[in-house]
């Protein structure tokens, strides 16, 4: 297989199973999640459930004192991820092309800049992980894998733009295929925290306000 | 050109005077990246040069690596080059047909075993017994076997004969194969283009000439200092890339201003080829400079690549169809399991077993 051969079965076929796995994967876990319901409270609330739910979402990504390392670090790499997946013009292009929906696109050396800040700040979360004695015990295989399938799609990119460590015929291949590994990973892994983060931070924050907890 | 005639004697015969001879060895030398003093070596190696036997053989072909090298300007000093070295066989060129052509070919093959150069264009199909192409009642595979035993070494010419080109495409009905899919005791050289730039053969060929070997290859058979560079890298129209600049129609004011074709499809960044330095019809331009977007010609497959007008970044799959499929299919399989997992729910609770006082005194006893 010549890696034209690769690259055309990774952005074809293989993308298109990895999209249909990530959607009916996400699907199942959210409905799973949401059908099956909770036993009805028979007390009596002592606060309002909504409002208390809808801060929680909010205030939990709030840093409390001690933690503002990992919240930066946390904070760059999301918003850098998003911004180099949703801005970066071929990245839209494939929006367009695949679901007819396009937007504006950053200028490119402003997304080579995004990516390297994006990786660094990953790489600082893991060392941080590492280096903690109370994250590194906690932190799991799960952890670890997570990582990885998030940090090879940055890396390919960077690497496939900059025409470095391989032909950038595979570095692309290798760099869509790493997506379509994320894509598959993501429903089935802490990654779908993604969405379920939501649900997760709802439910203690309603639950607080139901018990008259201030929060 | 009389066999006892050295190139530098038939070329100036043509009216190539030596300023111009010279001009193109240091051409050849500067687009096989060597330094600019191996023009001379070049130009003495070429210039004494007798007569090397080339046997050019067409396969399953077109015709247009050919017409590109003999006919993309007159004349010029690749195509006379090419003339002077390489009429012992070429069934489009030569003026012998039917038993005589193949005469010229087995005599030119015995005479100068084991040192000419057999060039080949076309892809070889295998399909049938090799039955699908024929020259004089021999298949293509036969004649291939049969005159790559004694040859120096092997050009693949085009794209067909390096990689299968089209005839080789989905769903490849003859059993297309490449040169070097087949023969394998050889030394080859893919010359891949569709069709090649004239100078990347003549540059082939004069490398031989001047080293008796071949020029460094790249993991596909390629010339590296022709095939090194991918055209994107060398495009004059990168800067608009870099910078995000983006034609999004053939006739939108981007495409006016030569904004980058990314969008519109063009192969540039995956293809390695020399377009974008060697250009084309003497020098004046190459595709992308005429407001087209590479195709991708040089590379193994590019026929089933997906569309040519499609970015590379996007998918040639349908993907709304299947993400619409996957929004149905993932709603119905997670509402069924959300009941599933209600039933299931109360199905436990229906089974409870209600333990009372005296069913734990029964028990402790």
């Amino acid at each position: 297989m010549s890696a034209l051969e690769l690259l055309t079965w990774a952005r074809g076929p293989a993308l298109q199973a990895a999209l249909v796995i990530f959607i009916v994967g996400m699907l199942i876990r959210i409905l799973e999640l949401l059908l099956i319901g909770r036993k009805k409270d028979l007390s009596a609330a002592r606060g309002g459930q909504v409002g208390a739910g809808l801060r929680t979402i909010i205030t939990r990504s709030i840093p409390v004192s001690g933690t503002w390392k990992q919240h930066l670090s946390g904070y760059v790499w999301h918003i850098g991820f998003i911004v180099v997946l949703l801005f970066y013009a071929p990245h839209i292009q494939l929006f367009k092309e695949g679901f007819g929906i396009a937007w504006p696109a950053l200028p490119t050396s402003l997304i080579d800049v995004i990516t390297i800040v994006t990786m660094a700040a990953l790489v600082f979360s893991l060392f941080m992980r590492f280096t903690d004695p109370v994250r590194r015990m906690l932190s799991t295989a799960g952890d670890y894998f997570a990582w990885v399938v998030t940090f090879l799609p940055l890396l390919t990119g960077y690497l496939a733009f900059h025409n470095v460590a391989a032909d950038y015929t595979l570095m692309l291949a290798l760099h869509i295929m790493s997506v379509n590994l994320l894509l598959v990973v993501f429903p089935f892994t802490k990654l779908a925290h993604a969405v379920t983060f939501l649900f997760s931070r709802w439910y203690n924050g309603a639950n607080a306000g139901r018990k008259g907890v201030r929060v | 050109m009389k066999p006892h005639d050295t190139l530098a004697e038939h070329l100036q015969s043509q009216g190539i005077s030596r300023r111009g001879f010279l001009k193109f060895c240091a051409a050849t030398a500067s687009m096989l990246a060597l330094s600019p003093n191996m023009a001379g070596a070049i130009a003495d190696a070429l210039g004494k040069a007798r007569r090397p036997s080339v046997i050019w053989l067409s396969f399953q072909e077109c015709t247009g690596c050919t017409e590109s090298l003999t006919r993309s300007h007159n004349p010029s000093v690749e195509s006379l080059i090419l003339s002077a070295i390489s009429l012992d066989y070429h069934h489009t060129l030569q003026a012998a047909s039917g038993t005589a052509a193949e005469q010229a070919r087995e005599q030119a093959m015995h005479d100068n075993q084991g040192e000419y150069l057999l060039v080949v264009d076309g892809s070889i199909p295998t399909g049938a017994a090799g039955g699908y192409s024929t020259i004089a009642g021999i298949s293509n595979l036969q004649m291939l076997e049969e005159t790559a035993k004694h040859a120096a070494a092997i050009i693949s010419v085009g794209t067909c004969a390096a990689f299968g080109g089209i005839p080789y495409a989905n769903p490849n009905p003859t059993g297309a194969r490449s040169v070097m899919d087949l023969i394998h005791d050889k030394p080859i050289v893919n010359v891949p283009g569709c069709p090649p730039i004239p100078i990347v053969i003549t540059g082939v060929i004069s490398h031989y000439l001047t080293f008796g070997s071949l020029p460094e290859l790249d993991s596909l058979k390629r010339p590296l200092s022709f095939f090194g560079d991918t055209i994107h890298d060398r495009c004059y129209r990168r800067p608009f890339y870099d910078q995000g600049k983006f034609a999004k129609t053939f006739d939108d004011e981007g495409a006016r201003n030569g904004w980058c074709l990314y969008e519109l499809g063009c192969k540039g960044p995956t293809t390695h080829n020399a377009c974008a330095t060697a250009k084309w019809n003497n020098g004046v331009s190459f595709p992308i400079e005429s407001g087209h977007g590479c195709i991708g010609c040089s590379e193994p497959d590019f026929w089933d690549a997906g569309s040519f007008y499609q970015a590379i970044s996007s998918s040639p799959a349908d993907l709304s169809s299947a993400a619409t499929g996957a929004v149905i299919a993932g709603a119905a399989g997670g509402a069924a399991l959300g009941l599933y997992n209600k039933y299931k729910r109360s199905n436990a609770k229906d089974k409870h077993y209600t333990v009372t006082t005296d069913d734990m005194e029964e028990g402790s006893s």
